[in-house]
This record gives C-alpha cells, sequence and structure tokens, in this order.
C-alpha cells in the first residue's frame, strides 16, 4: 500500500464511509450490493459445508479453477473474441473446478488416499498447471496476463458493473437454492444413511450441496481471489457457530457474517483501490470470527471459562458452609454458635492463606462475618444456606446407602460432588425416592460417618 | 409364514388378507463382503408380519450387515429383500430405522425436537417448513420416549440413553409398520431400557414389526418372540422358544459357554413365563 500521503487519508475515509451507506456512486453501489450478495451466499453454503465436513473442498476447487481461467482466457484469444470477458472466464473455471471435485472424489474411492490427502494433491497440480498456463499467456502478444492476475488475490476495484450485476444475480439464485433445499441439506449433513432409508435422493442433494460450493467460489473469484475464497466459505460459518446450537439459526447466522464481510470489505476496497479486496473482505471476517471465539454467550471461551469458574466458586462456597455447619454441630452450640476458621481449613485441607481468603469472599457474600474474639459465625442468610447444603449432601448419601452402594467413604465422596447442582426440584426427587424405599428424609439426617459409631 | 388359503373368498378380501400376512422383512440369498471378504453368506430368512423380532450372534457376525443390506445401505454382492412382499423404494414409508448410536455427530446443531422431525419428512416432504400438525407428532413421539421435557437441548447435551430415546422417538415418528433398530439398548441405562423395551412391546402389540439387532443373550428371550441366530451364516430362525436353544447358540457362539449357560437358563426362564401367561 506504501505511500498514502497526509491529504489522501482522511478523503479515503471520507469515501469508505460513502460506500458503506452506498453512497458512493452507481459503480461502486452496485459492486459492494454484489459482493455483499456473494458474501451472503457463500456464509449459507459454507454452513452446510462445515456441517457435512466438505469445508476444505472448495480449497480444492478455487484452486482448481485457474488452469480454466487461463484456458478460456487463451480460447477467447484463439476466437478473436474478448478474451477477459467475465462470463468465459467464469465458465471456463467452473469446468476445471467441476473437474477438480471429480478428481478429489475419483482418489478417494479408486484408492486408500483419504479425503484430505486427495484435496493438497488435486489443490497443488491444478493450481501449478493454472500457473504454468499465465505464464505462457504472459508472453503472448495479446497484451499479457494483466486482467488474469486478479483473480488470484481478487480486487472488487477492478470489477465492472455487468460483473457485479453477475456475481450478485448468481449470489441470489444460491441463496434461493439453500432456503429451498434446507431440510434435504441438514438431514444430509446429520445423518445421511437416515436420509436414504426414508427416502431421500442423498446423492442428488449432494451433488445439488456441491454443486452450490462450485457456484459460489467461481462467482467469489473476482472479489475475493482464488487463495482466499475459501476463508469466505468457512470462517463465518465457523464464528457462527460459536453463538448458537440451532440450525435454523446457525445458517442464516453464517450467512449474514458473510454479508458483513462482503460489504465491509467491498467498501472499503472502493475506497482505496489499490488495497486488494480479498484480503479485506477476509480480515473482517477473521475479527468477526476472534469475536465469536472469544464472546459468543454460547459456545465461546470467556463464556465458557466463565461457567467453569463460577461452578469452582459454588463448589468452594459449599464447601465452606457444610464444614461451618458440620463444625457446629460437633460443637453443640447451634447454628448461631461461632467456629474457628482453622478448624474448618484443616476439615477441607486448605492451606491458612486458602481459608483466609474464603473467608474474607464469605463475609463479603453476607454468608458468614467474623467476631471480635477472631472467630467466625454464620449470618442467617449463611445458616440458610449451610442447612439446604448439607442436607442435600446427607440425602444423597442417605440414598446412596440406601441403594447398597458399597462403603460409607465412596457414598460420602459421590455427594460431595453432587450436592452443588443439586436443585431443590432435584432435592424433592430424592426425598420421594427415599420415601419409597422405606427410609424417612428427616429434617436434618444425621452425618453417616457419626450414626455409624457405636 | 401362513398358508394361503386357497378356498375363494372375494377377491378384494382376499388381496386385503395376503397383504396383512406378508413378512415384514424377507431377505433371499443375500452375500455382503466388505473388501472382498464375506461377512454375510447366503442368508435367507423371513421374519413375521408382526412382533418383536432379535437379530443375535457373535462379533463379526454381520446383524448389523443384514440390516443395512437389506436397507440398500451397503451394497448386496448377491440376493435380495423385500419388505412386505416389495421392494424397499416401494414401501418406504412403512419401514422405519433407528441406526447405531457411534454414527452420529453428537456436535450437530440439533435439538432432541429437529431431530425427531427429521422422522416427519416422509410424511410432510422435503421442501418448506414443517407445518404444525408434524411438529405436534414429533412432540408425541418425544413423550412417548419420555423426553418431552428434552425437546429443546442439544443433542450433545444429552447423556446417552437420552440420546438413544430421542433417535427411538425419530423412527417412530416414521409412523411405520416395519422398524430395524441397530443395537437398540447398546451403551443405555437401566431406565432407558426399561423405556425402550415398553415402547418396543407396544408396538408389537399394535400389529407392528420391530426387528433388532440385539447383544445381550441373557434378555434376548424376555424381550423377543421371534430370533435369527446368525453366525456369517443363518444358523437359525424362527419363534423363540424353538430356536434360542443351546444346540444353535453353540454352533453360533463356539465355546465361551459361562455366556451360553446365562442364555439358557434365561430361555428356560422365559418359555416358562409365557407357558405361564398361556394357561
Amino acid at each position: 500500500m506504501g505511500a498514502h500521503d497526509a491529504a489522501e487519508i482522511p478523503e479515503a475515509l471520507g469515501s469508505f464511509l460513502a460506500a458503506l451507506s452506498l453512497g458512493l456512486g452507481f459503480n461502486a453501489t452496485v459492486v459492494v450490493i454484489g459482493t455483499t450478495l456473494l458474501g451472503l451466499a457463500a456464509g449459507a453454503v459454507g454452513a452446510f459445508m462445515l456441517l457435512r465436513k466438505r469445508a476444505l473442498m472448495s480449497d480444492a476447487l478455487s484452486h482448481a479453477t485457474l488452469p480454466g481461467v487461463a484456458l478460456a482466457f487463451l480460447l477467447g484469444v484463439a476466437l478473436e473474441t474478448d478474451p477477459r470477458a467475465l462470463p468465459l472466464l467464469l465458465a471456463g473455471a467452473t469446468a476445471t473446478s467441476v473437474l477438480g471435485v471429480l478428481a478429489v472424489q475419483g482418489i478417494t474411492r479408486a484408492s486408500r488416499i483419504r479425503e484430505d490427502a486427495a484435496i493438497g494433491i488435486v489443490l497443488s497440480v491444478f493450481f501449478g498447471f493454472g500457473v504454468v498456463l499465465l505464464s505462457y499467456i504472459q508472453a503472448l502478444p495479446q497484451g499479457g496476463q494483466a486482467g488474469l492476475k486478479t483473480f488470484i488475490l481478487g480486487q472488487t476495484a477492478a470489477m465492472r458493473v455487468p460483473d457485479a450485476e453477475l456475481i450478485g444475480a448468481v449470489a441470489l439464485c444460491a441463496l434461493l437454492v439453500c432456503a429451498l433445499l434446507y431440510h434435504p441439506f441438514r438431514l444430509v449433513c446429520f445423518d445421511a444413511d437416515y436420509g436414504r432409508v426414508v427416502g431421500l435422493p442423498v446423492t442428488l442433494v449432494d451433488l445439488a450441496l456441491m454443486g452450490l460450493i462450485v457456484v459460489v467460489t467461481v462467482i467469489g473469484l473476482k472479489a475475493v481471489g482464488l487463495i482466499m475464497v475459501v476463508a469466505l466459505v468457512i470462517v463465518p460459518a465457523a464464528a457462527a457457530r460459536f453463538w448458537t446450537e440451532r440450525m435454523a439459526r446457525f445458517v442464516p447466522l453464517s450467512a449474514l457474517f458473510g454479508g458483513v464481510a462482503g460489504w465491509i470489505g467491498a467498501a472499503r476496497s472502493a475506497s482505496l483501490p489499490r488495497l486488494p479486496a480479498g484480503a479485506v473482505i477476509v480480515l473482517v471476517a477473521g475479527v468477526v470470527f476472534v469475536l465469536s471465539f472469544l464472546f459468543a454467550p454460547a459456545r465461546g471461551v470467556l463464556a465458557d471459562a466463565w461457567r467453569r469458574l463460577r461452578l469452582r466458586l459454588v463448589t468452594v462456597r459449599d464447601h465452606f458452609l457444610r464444614a461451618a455447619f458440620e463444625q457446629l454441630e460437633a460443637a453443640g452450640t447451634g447454628a448461631a454458635g461461632s467456629f474457628a476458621l482453622a478448624d474448618i481449613a484443616e476439615d477441607r485441607g486448605w492451606s491458612a492463606r486458602h481459608a483466609g481468603w474464603i473467608a474474607r469472599w464469605m463475609a463479603a457474600r453476607g454468608f458468614a462475618a467474623h467476631l471480635p474474639d477472631g472467630r467466625m459465625h454464620l449470618t442467617p442468610t449463611g445458616r440458610e444456606a449451610a442447612q439446604r447444603v448439607t442436607r442435600a449432601h446427607r440425602l444423597w448419601e442417605q440414598l446412596l446407602l440406601v441403594q447398597g452402594a458399597g462403603r460409607i467413604g465412596q457414598a460420602h465422596r459421590s455427594a460431595d460432588l453432587v450436592e452443588h447442582v443439586l436443585s431443590p426440584a432435584m432435592v424433592a426427587a430424592l426425598e420421594a425416592e427415599l420415601a419409597a424405599r422405606g427410609a424417612t428424609a428427616q429434617p436434618m439426617p444425621p452425618a453417616p460417618e457419626r450414626s455409624r459409631q457405636p | 409364514m401362513t398358508p394361503r388359503d386357497t378356498s375363494a373368498p372375494p377377491v378384494e378380501l382376499a388381496a386385503a388378507r395376503e397383504t396383512a400376512a406378508l413378512p415384514a422383512l424377507a431377505v433371499r440369498h443375500l452375500t455382503v463382503a466388505y473388501h472382498e471378504s464375506p461377512v454375510l453368506w447366503d442368508v435367507s430368512w423371513t421374519t413375521p408380519a408382526a412382533g418383536l423380532i432379535a437379530i443375535v450372534g457373535p462379533n463379526g457376525a454381520g446383524k448389523s450387515t443384514l440390516i443395512r443390506a437389506s436397507l440398500g445401505l451397503v451394497p448386496k454382492v448377491s440376493g435380495q429383500a423385500l419388505f412386505f412382499g416389495q421392494p424397499l423404494s416401494a414401501v418406504r414409508a412403512r419401514v422405519g430405522y433407528l441406526p447405531q448410536r457411534s454414527s452420529v455427530d453428537w456436535d450437530f446443531p440439533a435439538s432432541a425436537l429437529d431431530v425427531v422431525c427429521m422422522g416427519r419428512y416422509r410424511l410432510h416432504g422435503w421442501i418448506g417448513p414443517l407445518g404444525r400438525r408434524h411438529r405436534e407428532a414429533a412432540r408425541a413421539a418425544l413423550a412417548e420416549v419420555g423426553m418431552a421435557d428434552y425437546a429443546d437441548r442439544q443433542i450433545g447435551q444429552l447423556s446417552g440413553g437420552q440420546q438413544q430415546r430421542v433417535f427411538l422417538a425419530r423412527a417412530l415418528a416414521q409412523d411405520a409398520d416395519l422398524y430395524l433398530m441397530d443395537e437398540p439398548f447398546a451403551g443405555v441405562d437401566a431406565a432407558t431400557e426399561r423405556t425402550i423395551i415398553e415402547v418396543l412391546r407396544i408396538l408389537a402389540r399394535a400389529g407392528k414389526a420391530v426387528v433388532a439387532v440385539h447383544h445381550d443373550l441373557a434378555t434376548a428371550p424376555d424381550y423377543f418372540d421371534h430370533v435369527l441366530i446368525l453366525n456369517g451364516r443363518l444358523v437359525g430362525a424362527g419363534p423363540m422358544d424353538s430356536v434360542f436353544t443351546p444346540e444353535n447358540l453353540q454352533r453360533a457362539y463356539g465355546g465361551r459357554l459361562a455366556l451360553l449357560d446365562q442364555a439358557i437358563e434365561a430361555a428356560a426362564r422365559a418359555a416358562a413365563g409365557r407357558r405361564d401367561a398361556q394357561a
């Protein structure tokens, strides 16, 4: 990108904002709309490909387009038509990319080479052939390969209005097919065998899906370039997967992410023509992915870490409360009595420092309070919570013992794990189960350790 | 198969009776091979028109393969499978399928209800959103297996037994006459096993046929009325009491005696139980 002078940057920013709001003039607007539709279609098709576990197929496919583009150019030269006409070049791209897909399937069917290796083979061999053809074209007198190079990295600025219209129209058709075949695609992705049994023409549906990915990849060449078009298929889908567990939301969300990437990328590229649009589009998709990976509430890593941390905190709180309750029970002072933090630390095997930290946290949460003499007592809230967790623990122990689950140590350990997650409904179910087995669930069952002693 | 009635009742009635008595599944000279080694060898077998039918046999006996080849999911070397006297393509709506649990992608973005709804495609068609009637039917199927409260849960967040019940519900939602089940009891908890066998018994009482691959010889005589014993080849097939014998099991399983003793005891118990029930 290099040399922007001071005046160019604000100007570029202004035209970027103008392009975002589609106020950049007719040509740029058409290009931005076309690329946005392309992103929507790639996101939707990518969602299905991700679930079909064929996401990388689009990589083999995109690289396999290059020889087709070059051959179509040569054909155009031979026929003395415009060798850079987009429909011609895309037809060539489609032809060799279909060949590429067939090659991948042929290799995996006829031999024991697996699909990932087959994709690697097809991708590199086809691409290599394309590069050879390009260097041959460069030596031709017809003006070299200038128009073709944009197919490798993509450039929306080089797009003409009819090109953008073609891309947008095809993308729209792809979106329609996705909506129409949503149920067949879902079943093929989830359980193709079951689909066959209930009469789904699985091979045909798979073919339609492969057709869509060919179409999306080929129309993505001009805007994104063949190296990065795979990202427009995979990244929005991967990002969308963090947000939802429902297919009916996953596919539209993936399309939306792809659309946003296409829109912002094309707008940026329209305002800064030297910026390769493909890179910007993929970067926008990458940012969406990273944000989703970190912050998505359903499956994002931070939400996950927070859930784990919360469970750990609940566990520590419950252990503190039950230990306090049992100290008070053993001392016979009643729930309002006082206890020494050191005893609890010993009981739980906590270091003094760890115990001190927990005690401060419990005091801050209003479960316990420090007394002037250095001992602690449970607040009314704390007493209630301590009673609840101890009771859940002991009911569970009791149930396991009634069921004849081996030694008391086992029952205790199991209860130790379960007490934190027993909801009031589950405690009620426990009580019913115990009653059904002829054991009464007392308001506070005695600790089995002590009740066993003579 | 019941003998055909040759005295001449009105034609339509005869046709109706014949349809009712047609075997749910008949395989003829079925041979299947994976990579040149045969898994199933010339198996000819006819199930009754209704009832609970087990396929038992040692590991690698071709139990799952028999089901999958009948359904056209693995290629046959030779032979054919007829469902209610017709090829599968003519009677798909009457055939339900419960695949092996291990074949499922549990991370798939689908809820329990989504999965059960897939069982309604045959009745609903492939295009367009699933109508209310079909969603209700799917919910009813979930309720039948005791999973109504989990309809919106993502399938990976269910326990193994719950997952199996969801897939059973999907088969039920198909509203079929024959259900082919690949190890419905594999890796499920005791409560799920009870639920599944109750559902299967309800199906049998409603005149449906269930063909299930079954691993536990000790429960087979208790759960099923008919049995096919396989060991690559057909070892025995027919009513449980006459086919589930020490000799046949010995032939299928070879010398694993402790296992067989248990199975034979169970068979005797179940046979006694059935005699009592009939008396």
